[in-house]
């Protein structure tokens, strides 16, 4: 009797499930599955000494990422992802905090503010801050006109502009998350803790924030991950001084011409960001607010 | 017992939206007073400026003689106890009702002694540990009412506190809560539009219309001695008459009304020719066979509906009104159809005024002048 059910309900159910997710599995397999396994494979290839790929197994390709400069790179990519994370928290909560909780009217304008940017390619904004903090650039030429300076500060190629133009692009990402968490926070219960005799401070550790922390979660993962990866912010602004992961991956594939290599960073990547999503899930976070 | 909250002159504006109109209530010790109105009264606002989550546009609020409107909600000696509980969904009960004595930074183990004895009496032993997600309707309205009294707040303030929970437990809670406020001496300000509630429960009424205070007495006052037309209406049933004062004898008037001549008790501040508003419970209406002196009306008996203990008649006038005449079931009663001549006891019919008495006032004033 129990079988019989299963079989019916096998088949009522599957029908639909083929027309539906059908094209949308194809498509995946295709266009994200295939190239990944393809990468996969690549980081086990060899090359030969015009820097062909020869597809032979070797796992040299991942001994060669365990070297000091390498190391080095990886520390530094890290180290950059968490300040821009940081910042981007920072800056980021106050700023999602008053358009989700102002009353005004102004409020789809601040936020169309945090969307509009995207309508615009984020390579051409980060050349955009480039003419802007160049040495002949607009901040210059107010700063000297205004004898604050004597001479055109140096602002590009420091690690500090490769942080800003990463933090100008990854804000959003870490915005609307937040917007979203901080939008839902029930009112009420901010005025039960100020009635309760608590601070706006107090109010903040103890009410807001913790009922924030699936939007700071998912925000920080938004911004770290990608942050990683992102390559031509440093190219643009912080000229090749401030090497990301993302940076060695394409001169792998560009400059270096070293596919199999920069299969095997690709493949340390996509590991790292899976364990940093693992972890995310096991502390509880959401993953639809990831929009994954 | 002295006053403890005073609202002078208090207004509410939002935009050119006139919520609260010029309210004056003093509210004394230990007293249960309710705001009692239907939605966009005004009560809720009212409430939430003697919390001070809205500022008054002009007025002063007092509590314990000091103005307090300046002051922010965590500065003020008040308590709510808020309609959607609004509970802290990542705090256990334990620290939900501790929140308010941590902000106080009162010594952890008085705070856990405190807890635990609050839970104690609202009976909810044992909950520590849970989380309100955990909690039914009913026990999380009594988490919410330790959080507030834990604090030993010299008011509290109550909105729609019940609204969302099932009649028979809301039945249970009105008890509990009134146990409670007697038990602890604490002045509650409680807001709500279930009349019932209001009159169970209540020390004193005041009754918000449009944002106006249009009656603030005992329960029994409210009901027999309705002020307004409104208040004649809004709590319990009633038969409604306008008229015109056509004579005064002493303390009884002669109201004329469109199916004919009624008497009423009134007092002084009527005068001859004023219109007015006649108001008679169901339970005061009586009857006769034939007429009874000093009354004109004349009525069919339309229908009886049984509501258990009693037996409502529905009798038509001439000009179409129908009345409500209460008697106990069992009684005996004319025949549905039949002629009836309505009439009370002077004393049991209230006559108030309408808004007619503002114009006869101006008028009055315009003569001196």
């Amino acid at each position: 009797m129990a079988r019989k059910t299963t079989k019916h309900e096998f088949k009522s159910n599957t029908m639909p499930a083929i027309v539906t997710v059908g094209p949308v599995a194809i498509l995946l397999l295709f266009l994200v599955v295939a190239p990944l396994i393809f990468v996969a494979i690549m980081s086990f290839c060899q090359t030969d000494e015009f820097y062909n790929v020869v597809y032979k197994f070797t796992a040299s390709n991942y001994s060669k990422l365990i070297s000091a400069d390498y190391l080095k790179i990886y520390g530094q990519s890290l180290l950059i992802a968490l300040i821009t994370t940081v910042l981007c928290i920072l800056i980021g909560y106050p700023f999602a905090y008053i358009i989700a909780r102002t009353k005004s009217k102004k409020k789809q304008l601040f936020y169309m503010l945090v969307i509009i940017p995207f309508w615009t390619n984020s390579l051409i904004r980060i050349y955009g801050w480039r003419t802007f903090l160049g040495s002949s650039g607009w901040l210059n030429k107010l700063l000297v006109t205004l004898h604050i300076v004597g001479e055109p500060v140096d602002f590009l190629y420091k690690t500090g502009t490769t942080v800003l133009g990463m933090v100008y692009c990854f804000i959003p990402f870490m915005v609307l998350p937040l917007y979203t968490a901080i939008e839902k926070l029930d009112g009420s219960l901010l005025e039960a803790s100020s009635d309760l005799g608590a601070r706006p401070i107090k109010t903040l550790f103890e009410v807001i924030i913790p009922l924030t922390a699936s939007g700071i979660f998912s925000g920080c993962l938004m911004v770290f991950i990608p942050c990683l990866g992102y390559f031509f912010v440093s190219n643009i602004l912080g000229g090749g001084n401030t090497d990301m992961i993302g940076n060695l991956i394409e001169r792998q594939f560009k400059s270096a011409n070293n596919w199999p290599l920069g299969a095997a960073l690709s493949i340390i990547l996509i590991l790292v960001t899976l364990l940093l999503v693992k972890i995310y899930q096991k502390l509880g976070g959401d993953m639809d607010s990831l929009g994954v | 017992m002295g006053t403890i909250v005073e609202l002078v002159g208090v207004n509410k504006l939002y935009g050119s939206n006139h919520v609260v109109k010029d309210l004056n209530i003093t509210v004394d010790e230990g007293e249960f007073l309710t705001l009692l109105g239907s939605s966009g009264c005004g009560k809720t606002t009212t409430l939430r400026m003697i919390a001070g989550f809205e500022e008054p546009s002009t007025g002063t609020i007092k509590v314990e003689g000091e103005s307090i409107e300046e002051k922010e909600p965590f500065e003020r000696n008040v308590n709510t106890v808020f309609q959607t509980y609004a509970l802290f969904p990542h705090k256990t009960i334990f620290d939900n009702i501790a929140y308010g004595l941590k902000m106080k930074k009162v010594p952890k183990p008085e705070i856990k002694e405190r807890v635990l004895e609050m839970m104690e009496m609202v009976q909810l032993t044992g909950f520590e540990n849970r989380y309100p997600s955990q909690l039914s309707g009913g026990q999380k309205q009594r988490v919410a009412i330790a959080r507030a009294l834990i604090n030993r707040p010299r008011v509290l303030l109550l909105d729609e506190p019940l609204g969302a929970l099932d009649l028979k437990l809301r039945k249970q809670m009105q008890l509990e809560l009134k146990r409670l406020q007697k038990k602890l001496n604490i002045t509650f300000i409680y807001v709500t539009h279930d009349q019932e509630e209001a009159l169970t429960m209540s020390d004193r009424i005041a009754i918000m219309h449009d944002g106006v205070v249009d009656q603030l007495a005992s329960p029994t006052d409210i009901y027999e001695h309705p002020a307004t037309r409104f208040v004649a209406t809004f709590i319990g049933e009633t038969n409604i008459y306008d008229g015109c004062v056509t004579s005064i004898k002493g303390e009884v008037a002669t109201v004329t009304l469109e199916n004919g001549a009624v008497k009423v008790k009134c007092d002084d501040s009527f005068s001859i020719l004023e219109y007015a508003t006649v108001s008679v419970r169901p339970e005061k209406m009586r009857f006769d066979t034939k007429p009874h002196e000093g009354f004109e009306l004349v009525a069919v008996v339309k229908d009886y509906i049984y509501v258990g203990s009693v037996l409502k008649c529905i009798v038509s006038l001439p000009n179409g009104n129908e009345l409500k005449i209460e008697r106990l079931a069992g009684q005996e009663l004319p025949a549905i159809g039949s002629r009836i001549y309505p009439y009370w006891e002077a004393e049991d019919g209230v006559l108030i005024h309408n808004d007619s008495y503002k114009i006869f006032k101006a008028l009055d004033e315009i003569k001196l002048a």
